[in-house]
């Protein structure tokens, strides 16, 4: 059951070969187990959990059931919850108690799933280690030496331990499929506006995106069909008609162009990364695929133009943490400015302030042209290199990250150095599309690696019936941690 | 162009975050390599370029000018830090 498809549980479910209450009752125990070795859960109530599940059964005894119900799923914590302690990652978040639900998780409770608790991750999302969390780092089940990825490390390190059989991320910069690429699982983030963002604690707002990690390509694909949909409490949700994001999993690649950017190729690649892509690849010419060179000649700006945009949008959206109506209030303090200097300065952990610091100074009178507006033009020149890939293929497909996991500490005291983890995943934020991480062999130490594939906008089909094609020839994302059985 | 210590603290005032003339010096050179890194965005030439301010193009949506949330008072401000008779606390700003 731990290592069961979304699908074939719920077919377990549907012939009470298993109850919800015993799924969920099995993954708790899993949590319980294994916990205190990964730190990739900030909250777990069985209670809450149990009494999510006796709902589902009935749901299911009464035939009224939807694909996911009963199915237990983790959710980051950053997505707001009703009654759960919504804290992510951050001190000053510490005592704060959702007094809503956040439209993703209102989407997976009208779906009968079960909440399996909230996920560490790196503070506010801002993090590709998930190690600035308040609540301590979390550990890569592959080696709990290495960090998982991040910002969404608690999320990918539960699926990938089989603490859950799913779980949410957001990604801004790469924050959903750079810890799947690290632990060894898989990562959609949507099309920019088809998961809404109501409810899920804003960092960059013209970045920011809600979507599922799983162990396969499948269970992505059940799982958007759960996530994504219009909203009308967020302003940037996008109207569409409702799609099956399973309908082309089968399809055959056979014509498939695949699009190579040499540049995501380059200096810095890891070879061992290199080596396992290279063979992705091939794999997927073996499927029918052809391999085209395509052109994204301004990626190497994504990084220096996303640390222009990301912080600056955060500084705004961080304002709204000053200690007068929730959260995090320091003890001492002279009059009300000083209470919410002091309020940030002891709630906020120390990149946290250094992002909110960055987006001041860029958005400050006299550095607004030099900084934010260039990096909104560096922005579109990104786009635009993407709209003319696909003009010439159906999927651009590299490495998501250029390294394998990394030992905990040993970017903590380099930010340039821990910024350019991201340096793939970033250009498909900037551009808004959708772009799915998927494992694909192992590298230096054991440890997974992550294939990246970008699609065109509202391709997320196309990319899951790659992903899932490349799936039935291969059994990268069905490996599971050794040393962690129970 | 590097930052000064003093431009930190600056900086750190607007942003109302409290930090002390050593934690200023300790995050200028952290600031300073971030600083070169956005840079590297001088190295291109992006004269008439339109700016991308978002993902995609749209419109702000107009609703109907009718009652949509109800009053949930008691529930938003049972997690304040401090309240009273249906009010926020902070400390006084008018004498």
């Amino acid at each position: 059951m731990l290592n069961a498809s979304l699908k074939d549980l719920s077919s377990s479910l549907a012939q009470k070969k298993i109850s919800s209450l015993e799924l969920t009752k099995l993954f708790l125990g899993r949590i319980a187990a294994l916990n205190g070795k990964l730190n990739a859960f900030i909250t777990v109530d069985e209670e809450k959990s149990l009494a999510q599940a006796r709902v589902a059964d009935g749901r299911i005894a009464k035939r009224a059931s939807q694909p996911l119900t009963g199915i237990p799923v983790a959710h980051k914590d950053i997505f707001v919850a009703r009654d759960w302690p919504t804290t992510c990652g951050s001190k000053i978040l510490s005592n704060f108690i959702g007094p809503y639900d956040a439209h993703v998780i209102d989407r997976f409770n009208d779906a009968g799933a079960v909440s399996l608790g909230k996920t560490n991750m790196d503070e506010f999302a801002m993090g590709s280690s998930s190690e600035s969390s308040f609540y301590g780092p979390v550990k890569n089940p592959w080696s709990t030496d290495c960090v998982p990825g991040g910002s969404s490390g608690g999320s990918a390190a539960a699926v990938a331990a089989r603490m859950a059989p799913a779980a949410t991320g957001t990604d801004t910069g790469g924050s959903i499929r750079q810890p799947a690429a690290l632990s060894g699982v898989c990562g959609l983030k949507p099309t920019y506006g088809l998961v809404s963002r109501y409810g899920m604690i804003a960092f960059a707002s013209s970045l920011d995106q809600g979507g599922p990690m799983a162990k396969s390509a499948e269970d992505l694909a059940l799982l958007l069909n759960v996530m994504a949909g219009f909203d009308p409490r967020d302003s940037t949700s996008i109207e569409r008609d409702a799609e099956d994001y399973a309908r082309d999993l089968n399809k055959p690649l056979l014509g498939l162009r695949v699009g190579v950017p040499n540049e995501h190729f380059g200096k810095g690649l890891a070879p061992d990364v290199g080596k396992a892509v290279e063979a992705a690849l091939a794999q997927l010419e073996k499927l029918g695929a052809k391999r085209i060179p395509v052109a994204l000649p301004n990626s190497g700006l994504s990084v220096p133009a996303y640390y222009a945009i990301a912080p600056a949008e955060a500084s705004s959206n961080l304002s709204r943490f000053d200690g007068a109506r929730y959260g995090y209030r320091a003890k001492d303090y002279r009059d009300l400015a000083d209470m919410y200097c002091r309020t940030r300065a002891e709630g906020f952990g120390a990149e946290v302030r250094r992002r909110i610091l960055i987006g001041t100074y860029v958005l400050s009178h006299g550095y607004y042209d030099a900084y934010y507006l260039k990096a909104q033009k560096i922005r579109r020149l990104i786009a635009n290199d993407f709209t003319e890939a696909f003009k010439r293929c159906d999927v651009v497909i590299g490495p998501t990250s250029p390294t394998v996991a990394f030992r905990i500490g040993a970017k903590t005291s380099d930010p340039v150095q821990m910024y350019l983890n991201d340096i793939y995943t970033i250009p498909a934020n900037l551009a808004g599309l959708p772009a799915a991480s998927i494992p694909c062999g192992f590298g230096a130490g054991g440890l997974p690696v992550g294939l990246h594939l970008v699609g065109n906008y509202f391709s997320e089909a196309k990319i899951l019936n790659v992903a899932h094609q490349y799936q039935r020839e291969t059994d990268w994302h069905a490996r599971e941690p050794a040393g962690l059985k129970q | 162009m590097p930052l000064t210590p003093k431009e930190v603290l600056d900086i750190a005032a607007l942003a109302r975050i409290g930090i002390g003339e050593a934690e200023a010096q300790a995050v200028q050179a952290d600031l300073n390599n971030i600083f070169e890194l956005i840079g590297q965005m001088r190295r291109v030439d992006t004269e008439g370029v339109e700016p991308m301010s978002h993902a995609l193009d749209l419109t702000l949506r107009l609703r109907e000018d009718k009652v949509s949330e109800t009053d949930q008072r008691e529930l938003f401000q049972s997690i304040a830090p401090q309240k009273e008779a249906g009010l926020y606390l902070v400390p006084k700003v008018i004498e």
